[in-house]
């Protein structure tokens, strides 16, 4: 394995927009291994600080320093949208692309990106155009063409929200085998269920801020904060 | 982009496919004369005999005149004598050679409103248009065709830029387009022989007068000096001169009639050049 | 009216009788305005791309400024490019004026600004869907251009078909600057021009009829093309 871009560090990170400081002044570190899932409620900035570590919103202040310089760092990071965008392609197309643009030969490419596709269950509709998809099959594909470039840090922001239960059980399925292949997770999700199956860690925002980062056990057994403890017990927070 | 190259490979195609090989010559000659319908007989004969291509380009006589001074042109064919004299003169032409002659007419429609076709001659025919008012419809391009029917008002003690536009209309088009006017508003109009006869949308206009020689219409042909355009063909441009005034293209320009009427007059060996 | 049935009727027979002159200028519009459509695209659909996806200093004014481009008359194009060619002009060593090539250059010239404004509005609208994906995985600025342009290319074509319109049917510039010449560089627009000025209304219509059956004839063999190269992606 080359180097690696981990551990992650947010140094008075800070991200402002109208105005409004969304995210910080921040300082965390993301260390090398495990699945961190982003919890806390709308509105407490969990879209806005994976987009921050990924690269896609810029700090106003204070720094996002990965191990590598930013554009070398992004090579081995991947992120999966809330909404999954589909390119105008086809399925094959779709989900080779990220490779194409590495400048992959072809022909190994789209046979990585048939053998995703089998993964996905989306083996028999490699020449459908992608934009046809059903919301679950679209998103599933948004995993696959994440995973196939094999990502050290693979970024999911709420990616099961608008999908039914069996398409939810299928992407996290295929998370979890990513993680055994040791891809860094981090998710950013509101549903406690979920949460509980899947993270190793957790880390509660609340107002742009960390307001309590755990063990997944410890923290949902014993949250330390009035706002985490309403926040596990269904009430709202604002 | 997998299109790329076959598409380059058709602009190629295409762009070269304009090409031209055979010897060629560009003329500039006025509306009257391709309306005329002569070109189409001439043309063909000139390529039997001369293995020549004459490109026409058919402008007002203005423009013919422009295209020769910018040397975009090898000759030109028009009839102005003031203008082709200065064109001379300057230098862009080397000679002017007098080739035939036809004539101008004046168009109006069958009622005669203005009573011009009982006139004697072409200037009491206009200055009974100007004193009914009746609508007039001028060129007004500069073409030969535009100088020529201002000539003919001053001649009938008349100036067309004092005239008022609710009768005297200047339509700033070609002869065609400055007919479909004049049929269009029953006005009356000045144009050569030729250009009428061919014409298809006369409505119930016609002829009202013609026949005084103030009305000839002499035609020249101007080589473009070598001196002035060094890439003009001028060896090509004198074969085409000396052709145009050999007896044959003289007689076939005599000859040539539509409908039973004689349009052009052969004068080149009458008059020679200057 | 009666010029207009005559004007059907003349049209019918000009192709029934297999005229050589009219599948001549036929021949001649489509190669003057393919090339030209052809060329404008290729300097149009980039220029579209690129100012939707790049951020630079003169944007703005240059978006405007293919706003502006679109409203100009053909005419003042043809002048400007008569001036270019013409023997006195800075290009007339070449010896382009009155040719097929002089009307080509005049097109690109009124159509570029057509298909580049129309190009950008449909890259922009996809761009704003692909932006957070393409930056996430680290593609370059010509990456991105020429992944635009590729999805984009339902639009694009029919950006490239209006150019096609607008050249086929324009008159001003390429008489100006081909001069109508009988076999050299007449086309169905100028020959139009020319039987309206000689009083021939129905030949005119007839020929205009021919002009508007091209002109439907090319869109759908571009649209049955693009459609069966592949069904599945749209």
């Amino acid at each position: 394995m080359v180097a690696s871009i981990l551990p992650l560090t947010l140094t008075d990170a800070t991200v402002r927009k109208g105005g409004k400081t969304i995210i910080g002044p921040m300082s965390e570190t993301i260390g090398p291994s495990g699945f961190t899932i982003f919890m806390g409620p709308n509105g407490s900035g969990k879209t806005t600080l994976l987009r921050l570590m990924h690269g896609l919103e810029h700090p106003r202040g204070g720094s996002v320093t990965w191990q590598l310089p930013a554009a070398q760092a992004r090579m081995k990071q991947a992120f999966v949208f809330q909404t999954p965008v589909m390119m105008r392609r086809t399925v094959v197309e779709n989900i080779a692309y990220p490779l194409r643009v590495r400048g992959e030969a072809k022909n190994w490419a789209y046979a990585e990106a048939a053998r995703w596709a089998d993964i996905i269950g989306l083996g028999n509709a490699l020449e459908q155009n992608a934009e046809v998809l059903s919301g679950g099959e679209k998103q599933k594909l948004a995993v696959a063409r994440a995973l196939i470039v094999q990502p050290e840090v693979l970024f999911l922001d709420e990616p099961t929200a608008n999908l039914d239960g069996k398409a939810t059980r299928e992407i996290e399925g295929i998370l979890l085998a990513a993680q055994a292949d040791g891809v860094r997770i981090l998710m950013a999700t509101h549903h406690l269920g979920q949460a509980r199956r899947l993270a190793s860690d957790i880390i509660f925002l609340y107002q742009g801020q960390v307001h309590e980062r755990a063990a997944a056990e410890e923290f949902f057994n014993t949250p330390r904060t009035p706002e985490s403890k309403s926040f596990l017990s269904g009430d709202i927070v604002e | 982009m997998r299109y790329f190259s076959p598409l380059m490979g058709l602009i190629f195609s295409l762009a070269f496919s304009t090409a031209s090989l055979a010897d060629d010559i560009k003329v500039a000659v006025t509306t009257s004369f391709h309306n005329s319908g002569l070109s189409d007989i001439l043309l063909p004969e000139i390529k039997k005999d001369l293995g020549l291509d004459v490109h026409l380009l058919v402008v007002g006589t203005g423009q013919a005149l422009k295209l020769g001074r910018a040397g975009d042109v090898d000759a030109i064919l028009v009839h102005s004598r003031n203008a082709e004299d200065t064109f001379v003169a300057e230098g862009y032409g080397t000679h002017r050679r007098e080739i035939m002659y036809n004539d101008f007419v004046i168009i109006g429609p069958g009622s005669d409103p203005a009573g011009i076709s009982t006139a004697e001659k072409a200037n009491e025919a206009l200055a009974k248009i100007a004193d009914a008012e009746a609508i007039f419809v001028s060129r007004g391009d500069d073409s030969g065709t535009h100088r020529k029917e201002t000539a003919l008002w001053q001649t009938a003690g008349q100036n067309p830029e004092g005239f008022d536009v609710s009768w005297y209309r200047e339509a700033g088009a070609g002869m065609g387009a400055t007919l479909n006017t004049a049929v269009g508003m029953d006005a009356y109009v000045i144009s050569d022989r030729a250009s009428w006869l061919k014409f298809k949308n006369k409505g119930d206009s016609k002829i009202l007068f013609s026949g005084d020689p103030v009305l000839f219409n002499q035609y020249a042909y101007l080589p473009i000096s070598k001196e002035k355009h060094a890439h003009t063909k001028d060896e090509l441009a004198l074969q085409l001169e000396e052709w145009l005034v050999s007896k044959k293209a003289q007689d076939i320009i005599g000859s040539y009639t539509i409908g039973g009427e004689t349009l052009f007059t052969p004068n080149a060996n009458a008059s020679g050049g200057t | 009216m009666r010029d207009l049935w005559q004007g059907m009727i003349e049209a019918f027979w000009l192709i029934a009788s297999f005229n050589a002159d009219l599948y001549e200028i036929v021949l001649r519009s489509l190669q003057v305005t393919v090339t030209a459509v052809i060329i404008a695209s290729a300097i149009a659909l980039p220029l579209g791309a690129a100012l939707a996806v790049n951020r630079f200093r003169y944007r703005r004014a240059t978006i405007s400024l293919l706003n502006a481009l679109m409203g100009l008359p053909p005419v003042v194009v043809g002048l400007f490019v008569y001036i270019l060619l013409s023997r006195s002009g800075p290009f007339g060593v070449l010896g382009l004026l009155f040719t097929p090539t002089a009307m080509i250059i005049a097109q690109i010239i009124i159509i570029t600004p057509l298909i580049a404004s129309i190009a950008h509005q449909a890259i922009r609208d996809l761009w704003a869907s692909y932006h957070d994906l393409l930056i996430s995985m680290n593609t370059t600025k010509w990456q991105r251009m020429r992944t635009l342009i590729w999805d984009a290319r339902r639009s694009l074509i029919t950006a490239s078909l209006a150019g096609f319109g607008r050249a086929i049917g324009e008159v001003g510039a390429i008489m100006i600057v081909g001069g109508n010449i009988d076999h050299l560089t007449r086309v169905l627009t100028t020959a139009i021009a020319l039987e309206t000025g000689k009083g021939d209304f129905s030949l005119a219509l007839g020929l205009g009829f021919i002009l508007i059956a091209l002109a439907i004839a090319v869109n759908m063999a571009i649209h049955a093309i693009s459609r069966t190269e592949r069904a599945s992606t749209w």
